[in-house]
Parts: C-alpha cells; structure tokens; sequence
C-alpha cells in the first residue's frame, strides 16, 4: 500500500502570533518516491518552508501547530511525535540543509565534528573512526584537502565550502530523504551549478530521495524529477518537471514561467511580473488565493476552492478554468483585455 | 601573536605609569604638608628630620625620580600615619583576606550568574525567568554598602546564621562575600541571557536539532559555549567594580583586608598609602584585564586566526 | 462579445479585482512614534520612568510637605522611629528624616544629572570630532588616532579609583564632586559616539547622499545625528545612575557633600552606626531612594534600548 518514501496529506499548519492565528499551510497534499527529487516552489510566504519543517517536525511549539493531515514516512505517521522518537529519525533517516551557510554552523566547533555528530551518537565508534568517516564525508561532497580540513573551523571556509560541509552533515548518517531548503538561494550563480551538481551526483549515488525548495524556476529544472508549486499555503499545481514546463496549466504557473527571461525567446522580451500581493493568511479568502491577481478569475474563484484536474498521469492543477463550466481561456483573456 | 602581546604589554606599562604619575601628582598638589595637624604637637627639629625622611624637603621632581626608583624595586615607601609599618607591610598583611574575600566574591558572581542567566534564557517569560531577573535587578539597584547592612540585618542578627562581622572562620566569609558578589552576578546575570538568548535563536541551532541532537547537548555544546564568549569579555570591568566594591565590604564587615588600610588612609590623609594601595589596585586590575583578553584570544577560535595572521 | 452558449453565473469572468483580501496596509509610523509606541508597552520601563518622575516631583516638593526643615535639630526628638509626626522617623540630631531625604534627594539628582550632562557634552563633542575626522585624509586619521589612545588610556584607569584620588585631592562639595565625576566619565559616550558615527558613516545611504550632492553638514544634520541620538540618550539613562551610585558611594568614603547638606550617600553613611541596634529607619529611606533611583534609571534605559533596536522593529 505505501509505495511512496513520504506521503503528505491534507497538511495543515497554524501559528499563533500577536495579530491572531496565521494559517501558513491549508490543506497540502504531495508524496515523495525512492531515488527521485521533488521540488515545492512557491513565493515567500507560500508555506514551503513551514511544510518542509513540518516534515522534520521542527515546527516551533508555541507558536506553531500542525492542526491537521498526516505525515507518513517509510509506512509510519510521523505527524505527532515525541521528541524522544524524533531523535531516532533526525538525521539517520531524514536530513535536512538549511539555506544560509553562513550562520548554519556553529563557529566554535570543529567542522569534523559537527559532521559526526549525530554519527557518534547513533554508533559505537572509536574516535579514530568517527575521524575518519568526517573525512570521508567531505571527500563525499567534493572539499579539497579533506585530512586538513577536518579540523578546522566554519569562518575558515567559503560560502560555497561550507555549503558542502551543511550537506555532508546532513548526509552523514545515510539518511533516506534530504529535504534542502533553499540549499543555493544565498550562493553565487557559479557556485550554485557547483552545489546543484554535487547534490545531483549524490542523490544518484546514494539513492537519496531529495525534497528542495526554492523560489528559482531555473534550479527546479537542473535537478528535480517532479514539482510541486505552491501559493498561499495551498498546492496549485504537481507533476514531473517535463509535464509541467511543457504545459502549465494554473494561472500561476503560466505567470512564474512568463517571468522568467527565455534563451530562445524573440529578441526584444519582456519580463512579465505578476501584479498585486499575496492574500493575507489571518484571514485567508475562502475560494482561490491566487484569484485577486488571476488575470483569468471568474465568479466562482472567490466563492469556492478550486477542485483539482489531472491532465497527465501525476499531472494536476487545482483551478476553475479546467472545469467543464468555464469558458474556454481565449473568451477569459478577451475579457479581461476590455476592462484595460 | 607576539606583536600583539608586545603592543597590550607596553599599553600595561603606559597606564600603570599614568596612573603613578597622576597619583603622585595628585597627592602633592595639595597645599602644605601631611605633617601640618601635628605642627603645634611636635617640636620643629622633629618636624624636619621627619619632613627629611620622606625626602619632603626635596624638589618635586626628585622626590618623583625617587618614588619610581623604589617602586621599580616594588617598594612602597613608608606610611606616614604609621611608624612601624611600611606600605608594603599593610599590602602584605591584608593580602590574604582581600584575596580570600575577592577570590569567592568572583567565584560566587561568576558560576550563580552564568547559571542563572542560562535558567533565565531557557525559560523565556516563565517564573524562572522572571525569578532570575528580579534577583538581578534587585543586584543592580542595591549598592553593596547597603546590601551589606541588610545582609547583617537578617542572616546575622534576625536569624543569627553568620557571625555578624570580623575574619577568622570560613562562616565568617560568607556574608561579606555575598555582598561583594551580588551586584556583579547581577550583571554577569543579565548578560548571560540575553546572550544566551540570542545565541538559541541562531541558525546553527536548528542545524544541529535536524541532525538529531538532544536537548542537553543542543544547549550546553551549542548554545552555552558560544553564549559565554561575550560574557568573558565583559570579566575586566566586572573585576575592577569588585575591586572598588572591596573597599566598603571590607569597611562594614570589619575585614581585616587592604581595603581597610586604603579607607584609614583615606581619612587619615596618609598619602604614601594611598598611593601604593592605588598602585597595586591598578597593577593587579591591568594585569588580569591582560589575562582575561589573553584567554578569550584563546578561547575564541575565531580571534586565534587573526593573530596568527596578523 | 456575444456569447452562443449560456454561461453558468458562477463562471462569469470579473474584472481585475479590488486588492480585498491583500495584506492590510498599515499606516507606517515615523521613526520616533514607532519607538515611542514601542517603550510604552514596555510596562517595566514605564514603572521607571514614574518612579523618576515622582522622585522628581518629590525632590521638588518634598520638604514643604512637613512642617520641619532639613536641618532643624532638636535633642528632645533624637532617634525616634516612623511615626505620625515624623513619617520616616528622626536621625540622632532629631532632624526629620522625610525633610532630610528629599532635601538629599536634590543634592543626589542634582549631582548625578549634572555630572551625566557634562559626561554627555564632553563626550559627544570628542567622540564626534574624532569620528568626523577619521577618513578624512591624513591629518584626521591622526587626529582620531590621538583621541582614540587617550580615551583608551583613561579608560583602562578604574574610574572609582580615580574619582576617589580626585575627591581626597579636591575639598569635597557639590562642585568638586561633579568635576571628579566627569573628569574620566565622558569616555564612555565618546567611544560610543565615535563608533556610531563611523558604523553609519560606512552605511550606503551616506555614501548615496553624497552621490547626490549634499553637503556634510546636511548629511551630519540628517541623517548622523538623529541615529546617533538615540544611542546617546540610552546612554544617558545608564550614566545618570552610575553617578548617583559614585557619589553615595563617595559620601560613604566621607568625600561627599559635606554637612550640614546632606545627599542619600552621607544619610546612609551616617546611619552605618546604628545597624546594629536596630533604628532601622536611618538607612532604610536613604538606602530605598537610592536604590530606587537605579532601578528605575536602569529599567527605564532598558526599555528605551529596547524600543531603539532596530532589529526588534515590528
């Protein structure tokens, strides 16, 4: 029955703040197979981080609260865990890379150590040998020098360095799944392919499972398998990378795909922002997030949530337009042209 | 690295010298002489051999010329209010118990306001935290020569627990220690969880939880030990408020430290006292700010690069 | 724009929408009311600032609240201890502790404000052109490097002691207490002010306004000196007690004031006596102001510092 690594159901999650309660995830669905990278982009403040924490149950208690859905791991819930059974999964079964190198490590550890730190913990080992399984894991993510470098500190490292070193740590205990999130958003475009590269490389000859998040269209296409695309806490669209760049079919979509500069577009473009903000999530609207900025909404898209369309197997988009009802887009697009 | 330690060794000369100099200047600006209230008790020829004794009759410049010389030779010259002891003596004798009282002073302020920081700081808005703050308000507000008295008050006299004053056994410490140490701790307090504080809520934190990490190590591998660097550097002007702290403790407690001798010659106007008790205040205080910067350099395996480089 | 079929109403397309469910747009505040807002939540802080205000206004009035004056003696009221007649008893000479506390309370106020004033003046003054003149060509840089040695000097002598020197040197008074206060204290604010004028200096908007043309006494009047105020009044709020406790401290040396004034410091020093035999009263006012005093100041700066950090922004 569970054929997936992962399974997300239905997730939602809250945080209690001083303005009230922001509901950050409203309902998201997707699942994560053996050996393939999945990729969840979406703007700040869609909920893509907030679902990768809930993942790893690093929600912070207060403020933060899943209030409903399920977490399935390797065939267990993993929704309402106990710190203590966290620990067993953390790290040896789920690891996690975090965004900023800079301050993702601790600067008055050792960089071996921190590597192995998790390692000792879950193994009998010798001091020689967490030593040298530090080392081997920054000969793993490609460090230079691996011998010297063990012991050394995280300032003596570059971004781009220490990067690798967040992988490896994340990597150290062999886990199934690595979730990364936004693992090149703070690095240099050359240093980034680098980064991407090396996790694509790993994932290949580890069989890892790799959850990423980003915001950059240009990242899901170098390295995932599938895609998720989220918007205010809601998933609008899934399927595989090719599916979805070929043939986008939410509003939203089309609109992150047409902001982005094309190599083998016409001489003269121009880039497309979407107009207006994300909806306030005090207070989300009870139909579409995405329909105050839609270009194409109807009525029913600030009444009603949108249903969900498969088009392709893994291949579905949850909007108005594709129920039978709706008027073809060629009529909408006219439409909207008059009221310019 | 040893550039940098010939530079902070020279600035430590350059101060203590400052501070000689200003003391002495000090001490002679005054008008007339030390001996003046005993003119009319002593007969003249008295008067000048003593004048004569304390080099007094020479020129200003002199007499500074001499007072280097023994101070170089760590001598502190004579005490005017007193005939059989020298400066040096009253440091000598007073050395143990200013020791005894500064040493557990330090130690009490240091491990009960790291501790209490780091409770405070782990239990943000809950009554440990505020427990912890209200004792270190309490230690900032209340100076220690009337925290001394209320500590007389109700552990000594209310509930005669301690002996109420003077040296001699290891009860009679406590107290005074206790009143040295609070304003200190305190401190020591207030900036431990506030940087403990800031230290949780850094990035490397939730690394080390995804990686499995249990609560304890968290905080005491990863949060104490980068939470307590500031606090170190904090530890110089921390010693000096101590030090100056002495003074009054010593004083309502009866101790029979150098800080006693320091006030007497306050009052007396026993200038020679006064300033060998300045200097060995400032020497020791200069030297362990040395030692403290020392330390960090080499606690904080950030700062030990740069002066490898440097 | 004629439609063959009919269209179910739910599926009309709209216009572009009015911006209904877009995050509310708070009115964004000016600097000053944001912090202003901010320090008052801070209950705390707006405890100290009462209690200084009503010390203050005590200062002020206190003494004529009761029918006796500070320094009136009368052996027939020696010692007595808090009563209706006398609210927070007599000292040995029967004076009236009520009058006496709030007549010191000017001397303390008085001595602590003025001396963190004259703190303030010197110290802002050296502290800005010293961080004025650094980068601005040879000549500055060495200016600032002078300045920067003697502060360093002066602050690594230990300012208690070299008050205490001063005051044994000095006839002690009002005067020469404020003077030996702020002979070393100013350092503090100019190492302060000295490094906000060089962090902001370095800041991108200076350079862009100077990309756009003003002058330095604009770019000064703008923008340095409104960051840098409120680093210095913070740090007024923490120098105004340090005095206070220096000079309590001093009177307890016997350098104060001398009588017949008398401050919190010589109160306390005069009642050290009598803690044993009980007349509680004789350091209990004294010692409550003063501790008081630091309390407030210290909690009302906190909070001040606080509502400052621009990293605490809403």
């Amino acid at each position: 029955m569970e054929k997936h690594l992962l399974t997300i159901d239905n997730l939602k999650v809250n945080f209690k703040t001083y303005g009230g309660e922001v509901q950050a995830v409203r309902g998201v669905s997707f699942h994560v197979d053996k050996g393939e990278t999945l990729a969840i982009v979406g703007e700040s403040g869609c909920g893509k981080s907030v679902t990768a924490q809930a993942i790893m149950g690093l929600i912070p208690n207060p403020p933060g609260r899943i209030v409903d859905g399920k977490i399935v791991f390797e065939g267990s819930d993993i929704t309402h865990l106990t710190k203590k059974e966290w620990m067993q999964i953390r790290g040896s079964k789920i690891g996690m890379v975090f965004q900023d190198p800079m301050t993702a490590l601790n600067p008055t550890m050792k960089v071996g150590t921190q590597i192995v730190e998790g390692f000792i913990r879950n193994h009998q080992v010798t001091r020689e040998e967490a030593q040298k399984r530090a080392i081997e894991m920054l000969r793993l993510v490609g460090i230079p020098d691996p011998e010297k470098r063990v012991d050394q500190y995280p300032h003596q490292f570059s971004g781009g360095m220490r990067q690798r070193v967040v992988i490896a740590i994340a990597l150290a205990c062999q886990p199934q799944l690595v979730i990364a999130d936004e693992p090149t958003t703070a690095l240099d475009v050359t240093i980034q392919a680098q980064i991407l590269d090396l996790l694509r490389r790993l994932q290949e000859e580890q069989e890892l499972s790799v959850v990423i998040i980003t915001h950059d269209l240009g990242v899901v296409s170098e390295i995932a398998h599938r895609m998720v695309v989220m918007y205010a806490g809601i998933v609008v669209e899934t399927g595989t990378v090719e599916d979805v760049f070929a043939a986008p079919r939410h509003p939203y979509t089309w609109g992150l795909m047409r902001s982005l500069p094309r190599i083998d577009g016409e001489e003269k473009q121009r880039l497309v922002p979407i107009d207006g903000t994300p909806p306030d999530l005090f207070n989300p609207p009870k139909g579409c997030p995405f329909a105050a900025r839609c270009d194409y909404a109807m009525e029913i898209c600030n009444q009603q949530m949108p249903e969900i369309s498969t088009f392709e197997p893994g291949h579905q988009a949850a909007c108005w337009l594709h129920d039978p009802r709706a008027p073809r887009i060629e009529e909408l697009v006219a439409a909207g042209r008059q009221g310019e | 690295m040893s550039h940098y330690l010939v530079k902070r060794v020279l600035m430590m000369l350059l101060t203590l010298w400052i501070i000689v100099t200003l003391t002495f200047s000090l001490m002679h600006a005054i008008p007339g002489d030390p001996f003046a209230s005993e003119s009319d008790q002593l007969p003249e020829q008295i008067l000048a051999n003593l004048r004569a004794k304390y080099n007094l009759d020479e020129p200003l410049p002199v007499q500074y010329v001499l007072y280097l010389k023994n101070l170089v030779m760590l001598d502190l010259g004579p005490s005017i209010k007193s005939d059989t002891r020298g400066v040096n003596d009253m440091i000598a004798d007073g050395f143990s118990a200013s020791a005894t009282l500064g040493a557990q002073a330090i130690v009490i302020a240091i491990f009960f306001g790291i501790t209490f920081g780091i409770i405070a700081a782990l239990n943000r808005n809950k009554w440990l935290d505020y427990a912890a703050m209200a004792i270190a308000v309490l230690g900032i507000a209340i100076p220690s020569f009337i925290m001394a008295p209320l500590l007389i008050n109700f552990f000594a006299i209310k509930f005669p627990i301690f002996p109420v004053a003077t040296w001699g056994t290891w009860m009679h410490t406590v107290l005074p220690s206790l009143a040295l140490a609070f304003g200190p701790l305190a401190i020591i307090t207030r900036y431990m969880r506030a940087s403990m504080i800031e230290v949780m809520n850094q990035n490397y934190i939730r690394t080390a939880e995804a990686k499995g990490v249990p609560t304890l190590a968290l905080v005491v591998k990863h949060g104490i030990r980068n939470a307590i660097l500031p606090v170190v550097t904090f530890l110089g002007p921390l010693i000096a408020s101590l030090i100056t702290g002495t003074f009054v403790v010593e004083k309502i407690f009866a101790v029979p430290g150098i800080g006693k001798y320091f006030v007497d010659g306050i009052f007396n106007r026993d200038y020679p006292v006064i300033l060998g008790t300045t200097i060995f205040y400032s020497s020791i205080l200069i030297v362990t700010i040395f030692l403290i910067d020392l330390a960090y350099t080499l606690i904080d395996p950030r700062i030990k690069l740069t002066n490898k480089e440097g | 724009m004629a439609m063959e079929q009919r269209i179910d109403p739910l599926f009309r397309p709209l216009s572009k929408q009015s911006e209904a469910h877009d995050i509310s747009m708070r009115p964004s505040l000016t600097n000053v009311q944001q912090v202003v807002r901010k320090l008052v939540k801070n209950k705390l802080a707006m405890l100290g600032l009462a209690i200084i205000l009503l010390l203050v206004v005590m200062a002020i009035i206190g003494p004529h609240l009761v029918p006796y004056s500070a320094s009136d003696q009368s052996l027939l009221t020696k010692n007595k201890p808090v009563s209706a007649e006398h609210w927070f008893g007599t000292d040995d000479l029967g004076r009236d502790m009520f009058a006496r506390t709030w007549a010191g309370a000017r001397i303390s106020l008085t001595i602590g404000v003025v001396a963190a004033l004259i703190d303030l003046i010197i110290g802002v003054t050296v502290g800005g052109i010293a961080g004025y003149m650094a980068g601005r060509g040879k000549r500055g840089e060495r200016i600032d490097t002078i300045i920067m040695r003697v502060i360093e000097v002066l602050y690594g002598l230990p300012y208690l002691l070299v008050v205490i020197l001063l005051m044994v040197v000095m006839e002690p008074g009002m005067l020469t207490i404020i003077i030996a206060l702020s002979a070393t204290g100013w350092t503090g604010m100019a190492r302060l002010v000295r490094g906000q004028i060089l962090q902001l200096k370095n800041q991108e908007f200076i350079l862009a306004s100077q990309v756009l043309g003003a002058k330095f006494s604009r770019i000064l009047f703008k923008h340095l000196i409104p960051n840098t105020i409120g680093v210095i009044i913070v740090n007024l709020t923490f120098t105004i007690p340090s005095a206070i406790f220096a000079e309590s401290f001093l009177s307890f040396l016997g350098l104060g004031v001398q009588a017949p004034d008398a401050s919190w410091g010589t109160m306390t020093n005069d009642a050290m006596g009598v803690i044993l035999t009980g007349d509680w009263w004789r350091l209990f006012f004294p010692g409550l102001m003063i501790s008081l005093t630091m309390f407030a100041f210290n909690v009302f700066g906190d909070g001040l510092q606080d509502a400052l950090d621009p990293r605490l922004r809403e």
